[in-house]
């Protein structure tokens, strides 16, 4: 195989500099700043489902290629940027396949002063501008399982969500906390079962699911603030309120640090001058990150995110 | 054996799974942007070819199995085993009639077979794709009728039995595709 050719053909390649132009025309229409951050930082990402790469940069130092430009732009809205979009690259160790490429493409943006209702709105706008899109839905997660599987995941028993994972997957299951079978309902059943219904926002996550969205109690169930959005079962963005105390966060990469080390893997160092800039003041909003390469691969019909990309990880 | 890990998994990687030899025919990679990374895995049991979906946590990994696929040149059977010879080594390998499976029928001296060999005994054998074998017993064509498409069943020389067309005759050697156990054509003149 010749792999010094591009994986992608240039009509492709043309439609993806397209695509890049429409997203930057679309934020400078609704006046949204648009920064640069560094790819390579001091600190990692403490979250266990994401692995940075690390890179030696001589002297006995090594930094991080980000997984995503969250908490650099953060720190530029605390220090007074107002509305800013990013399109940047990305770096997440070990995921490739079809849908993944270690080196990938994200635009992030974060609007002041709305909560993440608002700003799906925005998502839903840009991807129906993009995607020739008329109309979109917005499904709590609860819905879903019970749609799909017939539970509430806030209630069933760990047993009860492996007997009923189990009905639709071969046996037997990997040994998995609460989480992971929920992310494996999520990615085994529902998602495949989303496939043909257009853009659907998914809501009101379980709070141990909520990253860095704020949290909130709705009758005694506790929720993240946080959306993803699907394309025909294609997750294409996941957007936050964002949970701004310093204190609450630095408990929540702690918490991050004890599951690593339950599960083996290595901790993280903390990003201390984000929760310094959160310290200062991160002014009320809502992020959200979307996967360019996919977005790419949705508009363009395309089943492999090679395709969208001149030189994917194996030919790079 | 080496252990592979989830990243490490391809397409014709083998590895033990259940205690079983296996042949990864597909790896996908699964992940919600938060949450738990999954490989969903197409395997081929190499014993009994069935194909099974395992899905693993990334990071996961198995170990791999001691197979080797090789050229064997078929030589004979004694009822109980049947011979294959390494024509290079001249080495003989023994496979129960479970390893040979439906590969029996197209068994005919001297010809190569794809011989997997699992801890050094075969578990499966594969048939060339096509093969020419003698007609040892077919009912009379009628003369004529070579453009009606019709068809008869033959028995070869190794038992099996396919559907010839009416003019071919006992006696003749045929060339016959193993996957669909179709008669193709009369066999070219050697």
């Amino acid at each position: 195989m010749s792999t010094w050719q591009p994986g992608a053909t240039l009509e492709t390649l043309s439609a993806r500099a397209s695509l890049l132009a429409d997203i930057r025309q679309f934020f400078a229409l609704r006046g949204v700043l648009e920064v640069e951050t560094p790819l390579l930082c001091q600190a990692g990402v403490t979250d266990p489902a994401l692995e940075a790469l690390s890179v030696d940069v001589g002297g006995g130092e090594h930094r991080y290629l980000q997984t995503s430009p969250e908490y650099a732009m953060k720190r530029l809205l605390s220090a007074g940027s107002g509305d800013i979009f990013q399109i940047s690259k990305a770096f997440r160790a070990d995921e490739l396949g079809s849908r993944h490429n270690p080196e990938y493409t994200l635009l992030e943006w974060y609007r002041l002063g709305v909560d993440h209702h608002q700003l799906l709105r925005e998502v839903a706008d840009l991807l129906c501008q993009l995607l020739e899109l008329q109309s979109w839905q917005v499904w709590p997660w609860q819905a879903l399982f019970e749609h799909f599987l017939s539970l509430n995941p806030h209630l069933a028993s760990h047993q009860a969500l492996a007997d009923r994972a189990g009905e639709y997957l071969a046996q037997p299951l990997p040994d998995l906390d609460r989480d992971g079978l929920l992310d494996l309902c999520m990615s085994h059943v529902i998602e495949p079962g989303m496939r043909d219904w257009g853009m659907v926002f998914v809501v009101d996550y379980p709070a141990s699911q909520a990253a860095l969205a704020r949290q909130f109690d709705r009758n005694g169930v506790a929720l993240g603030a946080r959306f993803e959005c699907y394309v025909d079962g294609l997750e294409m963005a996941n957007g936050y309120w964002e949970a701004k105390e310093s204190d609450d966060l630095r408990a929540r990469f702690t918490a991050d640090n004890h599951n690593r080390q339950r599960r083996g893997q290595l901790e993280q160092v903390i990003d201390e001058r984000l929760l310094a800039a959160l310290l200062a003041g991160l002014p009320d909003c809502a992020g959200v990150a979307l996967g360019v390469d996919r977005l790419l691969m949705c508009q363009q019909k395309l089943s492999h995110m090679d395709a969208t990309l001149a030189f994917s990880w194996s030919r790079a | 054996m080496a252990n592979y890990s989830t990243n490490e998994f391809k397409s014709g990687l083998k590895v033990m799974l259940d205690g079983e030899p296996c042949s990864i025919l597909e790896n996908e990679f699964v992940k919600p942007g938060k949450g738990q990374a999954f490989n969903r895995v197409k395997l081929r049991n190499l014993r009994s070819g069935r194909v099974w979906e395992r899905t693993f946590k990334s990071g996961e990994s198995l170990e791999g199995a001691d197979v080797l696929d090789c050229s064997l040149e078929y030589s004979y059977t004694d009822g109980e085993f049947f011979y294959f010879m390494d024509s290079d080594s001249f080495e003989q390998h023994a496979a129960e009639a479970a390893a040979v499976g439906d590969t029996q029928k197209w068994l005919k001296e001297q010809e190569k077979y794809e011989v997997t060999l699992y801890n050094g005994s075969p578990i499966s054998i594969t048939p060339p794709n096509f093969i020419e074998l003698e007609i040892i017993e077919t009912d009379p064509g009628l003369k004529g009728d070579t453009a009606q498409g019709g068809s008869k069943p033959a028995t070869l020389t190794t038992g099996a039995v396919v559907r010839v067309p009416l003019f071919i005759l006992q006696g003749e050697v045929v060339r016959v595709d193993t996957r669909s156990g179709e008669y193709v054509s009369r066999a070219s003149r050697h």
